[in-house]
């Protein structure tokens, strides 16, 4: 079987996600036997225009001059992956999407300068079709491996679960968050993550977004009920990474 | 006979963190354009803190970088705490640092190894080492998955670790529910540090091999970075500036915008910064220049075996540098280890702030000295953040690395794949991680 050609591209992000990628050791030799990275440009010189296999996206799409780039990896990839959260939702970047005012607020009186100019932020598919996605701040690398492996055999259906990070919490018996005197996104959290930071004592702050239909005002209430957050912390809080998947978006 | 055209637009140097382009033009013998650009997205971190609990400000400006996430949790915890009057406990410092060390060694290996390595063996990238070179590209992979091991026993994660908090830590090393399985965890990686030497060595001799490959370009310049009472300046300390001809001075991090002095420049969505020169660099050379005599001494030995001297003046030398400090980083993490094994763990819980106002905290990532300065109202939210970044610091050195090569390689009949392979060899040398280099600003603090 021929490998499957691969090529790594990144927007606005912070170049974790490829970096959990060289986190998985001298397993990663074994990966290439199925696979052949053909661009990469943060590990590897070479590049290619001819067509791809398989796209990873890593990267929110926040600049209208980052289009044409998207699309013509869109026109030559038989398949686009978006991976990590920035790419899959918009991810950290779209914090600041509620307010009208960051330009000025980071770069001063430089503000106008026309190279600083950014739109808000969005996730790839705004810019181009997406096939599938991987969601997480960072990405889980196991699942990433698991989606690699079903693109590699040919599987009809990615699987990313459905349900709430408090099913995973349940599964490895860890102590909720709110029995712990603290707070937590887990109700209307997207699993998949293996729910690592309640776990590690803090709360899941729903990196992965949301699960379909959430009741965002239960969660506003169970905040501040059994939470003790202030009414603006409640409202706000799940802000950090589900800008633009909140009602209000 | 002097290169008298060349013509050189490398858009997005490849194998660095993040999007730079190199672009040199010469025509009949004069230099026309020479520019260090940096386009990258702009991201604006410093908005997106405002109005976010004290408790979650760490947890996004991690964001800024996939590589030095540790360091950029580690300055906002400590700007943080500085801002809310908190007083961290002798095990959280302990810590601490050995996350610190977690970080600068697995960063420094991706760097060594994946992204300069090829260059010096004179292919594109690692993979195509992975036939001809198989058992250096298992050795890195193996280094590297050591430092997220690491990382990850004692921050609960590498990329944007979870443990670490306002205060101290919300959990044990490894994961552990009890004292007693935490110290068994510090232990089994006390192990794991020390079986990563024979690595080390080999990697000692690979770079004895490769180092004649290094060019022997040097330019003077000021070198700023952080100097510890404690240890070889890493997780804490004072700022440190060194002067080509050796004079010291020490600042306080508070006092931080007096030696950074940022400004702005069409070239670049990354503000610039200098000090008392046009421009400074920082990073493992800076920090090697100001504190060579508190290397572990294992790490001294290899220096010295390398033929290595301070003060050093070659920027290609800062992957050497990083070397050097990836040693001293195992053994000084064995050292932490020993100390806290002896005090006895305890299961501490995050100390609560005594205040809220404004502070400032200052740590080294890979790359060089991190600012982060931060105001809460009082009721814990953030009113006002900063974070200046090594990288910003570093480009207005870089521009002045390529003022100064570009004649030389000129004048050495380069070719203009030459010059361009230099060039890229050289802003791969600073390790730049230029996606954090774009948010910094100008935010003035009312007094």
């Amino acid at each position: 079987m021929a490998k499957v050609k691969c090529a790594w591209f990144d927007f606005t992000c912070c170049e974790g996600c490829q970096i959990e990628l060289t986190n998985f050791g001298e397993p990663f030799v074994d990966l290439l036997e199925h696979i052949e990275p053909v661009e990469f440009r943060e590990a590897m010189s070479e590049k290619t225009t001819g067509p791809i296999d398989v796209a990873f996206i890593e990267g929110s799409f926040s600049r209208e001059a980052d289009r044409r780039r998207l699309e013509q990896i869109r026109e030559r990839a038989a398949v686009v992956v978006a991976y990590g959260s920035c790419a899959t939702s918009g991810g950290v970047n779209a914090l600041k999407n509620h307010t009208n005012d960051y330009t000025e607020e980071v770069y001063g009186a430089d503000a106008k300068r026309p190279h600083l100019d950014s739109q808000k932020a969005l996730p790839v598919s705004a810019a181009i079709k997406v096939d599938y996605n991987i969601p997480g701040c960072p990405i889980d690398k196991a699942e990433f491996i698991r989606v690699v492996e079903q693109l590699v055999h040919g599987t009809a259906k990615v699987y990313i679960p459905s349900y709430p990070v408090c099913v995973e919490c349940k599964r490895r018996e860890t102590v909720c968050r709110y029995d712990d005197g603290d707070h937590c996104l887990g109700p209307i959290a997207l699993a998949g993550c293996g729910a690592p930071c309640p776990a590690d004592g803090i709360p899941c702050e729903a990196c992965r977004g949301m699960v379909k239909e959430p009741n965002e005002a239960a969660m506003e209430l169970v905040l501040k009920e059994n939470g003790n957050l202030p009414e603006r912390w409640a409202k706000d809080k799940s802000r950090m990474f589900t800008a633009n998947i909140r009602g209000d978006a | 006979m002097a290169t008298q055209n060349a013509k050189i637009d490398v858009h997005h140097v490849t194998r660095v963190e993040g999007h730079g382009n190199i672009v040199v033009n010469v025509t009949d013998g004069t230099i026309e354009k020479c520019e260090w650009q940096v386009p990258e997205a702009p991201r604006f971190f410093e908005a997106m803190v405002r109005g976010r609990h004290y408790s979650e400000v760490a947890r996004i400006t991690s964001r800024i970088c996939g590589i030095c996430s540790v360091g950029h949790t580690l300055a906002s915890l400590k700007a943080s705490e500085a801002a809310l009057g908190i007083e961290i406990s002798q095990q959280t410092d302990l810590l601490r640092r050995l996350l610190k060390h977690a970080e600068n060694f697995d960063s420094h290996i991706l760097h060594v190894y994946f992204l300069v390595a090829p260059d010096l063996l004179g292919v594109p990238s690692v993979f195509p080492l992975v036939p001809t070179h198989g058992d250096v590209v298992k050795r890195a992979l193996r280094m590297k998955r050591l430092g997220h091991e690491w990382g990850t026993c004692i921050g609960g994660r590498t990329t944007h670790p979870t443990r670490a908090v306002v205060g101290g830590f919300a959990s044990l090393p490894g994961g552990a529910r009890s004292v007693r399985e935490a110290e068994d965890n510090l232990r089994e990686l006390k192990e794991k540090l020390l079986g990563a030497v024979p690595d080390a060595v080999a990697t000692f001799e690979l770079l004895g091999e490769l180092a004649g490959g290094i060019p022997p370009f040097t330019r003077p310049t000021e070198y700023i970075g952080l100097v510890d009472d404690k240890e070889y300046g890493l997780y804490d300390g004072k700022i440190g500036c060194v002067m080509p001809d050796g004079t010291r001075e020490l600042f306080e991090v508070s006092d931080y915008r007096s030696v950074t002095n940022e400004y702005m420049t069409d070239q670049s969505t990354a503000k610039f910064a200098k000090h008392n020169m046009d421009s400074y660099m920082a990073g493992a050379l800076a920090r090697i220049n100001l504190n060579y005599d508190r290397l572990h001494p294992e790490a001294m030995k290899l220096a010295e075996g390398l033929g290595f001297k301070t003060l050093c003046f070659n920027p290609y030398m800062n992957s050497v540098a990083q070397f050097i400090e990836a040693v001293h980083n195992v053994y000084m993490s064995v050292g932490y280890i020993d100390q806290l094994l002896e005090i006895g763990l305890k299961d501490e819980k995050p100390v609560e702030p005594t205040r809220f106002g404004r502070g400032v905290g200052a740590t080294e990532v890979p790359r060089g000295i991190l600012f982060h300065e931060y105001e809460y109202d009082q009721e814990g939210f953030c009113t006002k953040g900063n974070c200046i970044i090594p990288t910003n610091q570093n480009h207005g050195n870089i521009q002045r690395d390529f003022d100064a090569l570009v004649p030389e390689l000129l004048a050495m009949d380069k070719t203009e794949k030459e010059m361009e392979l230099m060039l890229e060899m050289l802003v791969r040398a600073y390790d730049p991680c230029i996606s954090c280099s774009t948010h910094y600003l100008d935010v003035t603090f009312k007094k």
